[in-house]
């Protein structure tokens, strides 16, 4: 039983040579980035700025809600056009906590009222926003939050057997929704501005170069683990059932297996990745605010699956690596255009390159993306 | 119900994590000899008699061949005893004690009862191994999904079926790179890993060549004896190359029943097959 535990480990991973270059490339960058720029000077050519430190810091937040996507998209067939509103949750428990951090530094000095709720004329503090002082109370409800919504939705969406187009559509329908009920200032989340003006996190100047650091190595380390997660889900039996799913879901039920289940669970677990996302993502770009949830975002998060490649994860990585530095870039000198490219690849991708960017290396160099019996 | 609970019923799984019998609330009692029972069956939809006091027995182990012209009942007879169709009147009996007209098709089948449907449908992307992995008769809950390893017992049981219908040799072949006849022997060996003990067999050879159609001839007759198979065919020469027992069905009922030499110098059956 021992040695089963061992191989199980190694053996999920050993026929993996994209995730292998993946985890590599991360623990690389999670030694050399925060050396680059806490120890080198600024003159040094080899100096990495802070402001690169956070923009490489949002891409690796991008690339664990794309991992997520891969996971009940690529693998389960279910594609979830709703993702950006988990995302957003979790960047509003984040943003919750740093409004309580910044305690009576805000503009109207009130010690437990953020400025907005002061300015709307509040009393007190709304029940939904007790706790939220609280770091551990904050973590524990990046993972709830989020995933009691999915959990909810996916047990009405997946037991009336809602698939294909229609779950897009209605998941499109749940974070526009939202989007709307948050830009009411009456839902007591800062309206349309949102959260901002952040100070601290646990304590320590949000701004400091050392913690934009420790904020991208916890990315780092929450893309690597999520990767090993979605890794060992896939490489499971689960992941062959869910693949089953994908191709033949009436063929799967027949065989025994409790189909609304298996969805509603890798449903959840995608969630709660991005939800994870979503609050890394926050005090890095320094607010949150009801645009996190426009349908666009959700658009986008798929675009950057596919462009990658579905059924990989580190395609999924890939991707949203490559569709948002190429965003940073085109929207520094012709921000009009980049919707166009952002079009006009995605259709390039679909109708020349259905296994994505990693489909293409995959075939140069004769690998087959298949999945691997144990 | 554990799988210790049944031990005691189903001596053969003793010492075996995944059992080689299905799952089931009660023993199918084939005490006397019988494993499937349909008495006077009567199907009607919208006023057409499908099944007319149908009446028919399965003895356990045997290989039963079902013939009989289009509309002559077969498929409906195959809804009757999975479940999918209940019958308006008569009563179908798995062994002394199973009463299938109050079970659902998902009972049915865990009682024992795999039905092979004409159309293959086996998982296209997954390779042959992993089609029989994951029909195996185990724990199919989310959790016991994902921290399941094969246990050598398992890999076992899927190394036997593989070579029982012939496709050791594609073990690891995506099954969409199978031949139209070896999906359809994936999909005998999907419902043997299920451990049925009755096999329902619908049209197996249509669309086969003819060199698949002999193995597939002799695929059946090896199964017969552990499992009770019950075969529908149009194909005559086939059913000649099988058969022990041959049963003609003709306007919801039983025609002719008995050999296949016996069955075809029945009168009745000539004029049936060549018309009046």
């Amino acid at each position: 039983m021992v040695m089963s535990q061992t191989s199980l480990i190694t053996n999920f991973l050993r026929h993996d040579r994209g995730g292998q270059i993946l985890l590599a490339g991360l623990l690389l960058i999670g030694i050399a980035i925060p050396l680059a720029n806490l120890v080198l000077p600024e003159s040094s050519p080899w100096h990495v700025s802070t402001y690169t430190v956070t923009l490489l810091g949002k891409y690796l937040c991008y690339a664990i809600a794309a991992i997520a996507l891969d996971l009940v998209w690529g693998y389960c067939g279910i594609l979830s056009l709703g993702q950006g509103a988990f995302f957003a949750l979790g960047g509003y428990v984040m943003g919750m906590y740093l409004m309580r951090q910044i305690g009576d530094r805000g503009v109207y000095g009130n010690p437990v009222l953020p400025d907005f709720m002061v300015f709307l004329n509040y009393k007190e503090l709304p029940w939904f926003w007790f706790g939220f002082d609280h770091f551990g109370f904050m973590l524990l409800m990046v993972l709830v939050v989020p995933g009691l919504l999915a959990l909810v939705f996916g047990w009405f969406a997946f037991r009336s057997r809602v698939t294909g187009v229609y779950l897009s559509i209605i998941t499109q329908a749940l974070t526009f929704a939202l989007m709307l009920a948050f830009f009411l200032n009456a839902m007591g989340f800062g309206g349309n501005n949102g959260l901002t003006g952040f100070k601290d996190i646990a304590g320590f100047n949000l701004q400091s170069d050392g913690v934009r650091v420790s904020l991208f190595l916890a990315s780092v380390l929450m893309l690597g683990l999520s990767y090993v997660l979605g890794r060992y889900i896939v490489t499971a039996k689960f992941g062959r059932v869910i693949t089953a799913i994908r191709d033949t879901e009436a063929r799967a039920r027949f065989v025994g297996y409790k189909v609304e289940y298996y969805k509603l669970w890798l449903f959840v677990v995608a969630a709660i990745m991005t939800g994870i996302a979503g609050a890394l993502y926050v005090p890095q770009v320094g607010i949150i605010n009801p645009s996190e949830f426009q349908p666009l975002n959700s658009i986008e998060l798929a675009i950057w699956v596919a462009v990658g490649g579905r059924g990989t994860l580190y395609g999924a990585v890939a991707g949203a690596l490559v569709v948002n530095y190429a965003k940073t870039f085109f929207t520094g000198f012709l921000p009009e255009a980049w919707l166009y490219v952002l079009g006009g690849v995605f259709i390039f991708v679909t109708l020349l390159l259905p296994k994505g960017l990693v489909g293409v290396f995959q075939s140069r160099r004769g690998l087959k993306p298949r999945i691997v019996s144990p | 119900m554990s799988n210790t609970e049944l031990s005691g019923l189903m001596p053969a799984s003793s010492g075996q994590d995944f059992g080689t019998h299905p799952l089931i609330e009660g023993a199918i009692d084939t005490s006397h000899s019988i494993i499937l029972y349909l008495e006077s069956v009567s199907v009607s939809f919208d006023g057409f008699k499908a099944l007319n006091n149908l009446t028919l027995y399965i003895e356990d182990g045997e290989l039963r061949c079902i013939i009989g012209p289009n509309g002559a009942g077969k498929t409906t007879m195959m809804d009757v005893i999975t479940g999918k169709t209940r019958p308006d009147s008569g009563q179908v009996f798995l062994g002394q004690t199973l009463d299938l007209t109050t079970m659902s098709e998902h009972e049915i089948a865990t009682a024992g009862i795999g039905r092979k449907f004409q159309k293959p449908t086996v998982f296209p992307e997954h390779s042959v191994f992993e089609n029989l992995e994951l029909a195996m008769h185990a724990d199919k809950r989310v959790w016991a999904s994902l921290v399941a390893r094969l246990s050598g017992a398992q890999r076992d049981r899927i190394d036997e079926v593989l070579r029982t219908v012939m496709l050791a040799e594609h073990a690891h072949q995506q099954a969409k790179f199978l031949s139209h006849g070896q999906k359809q022997w994936l999909e005998i060996g999907m419902l043997l890993m299920q451990n049925p003990r009755i096999l329902l067999v619908d049209e197996p050879i249509a669309g086969m060549t003819h060199q698949e159609t002999e193995r597939t001839a002799e695929l059946l007759t090896s199964l017969a004896g552990k499992h009770s198979v019950v075969v529908v065919e149009h194909d005559m020469e086939f059913v000649r190359s099988i058969a022990r027992h041959v049963t003609v069905l003709h306007e919801g009922g039983v025609l002719a029943e008995g050999t296949m030499d016996e069955v075809q110098n029945n009168q009745r059956v000539i004029e049936v097959y060549l018309g009046e």
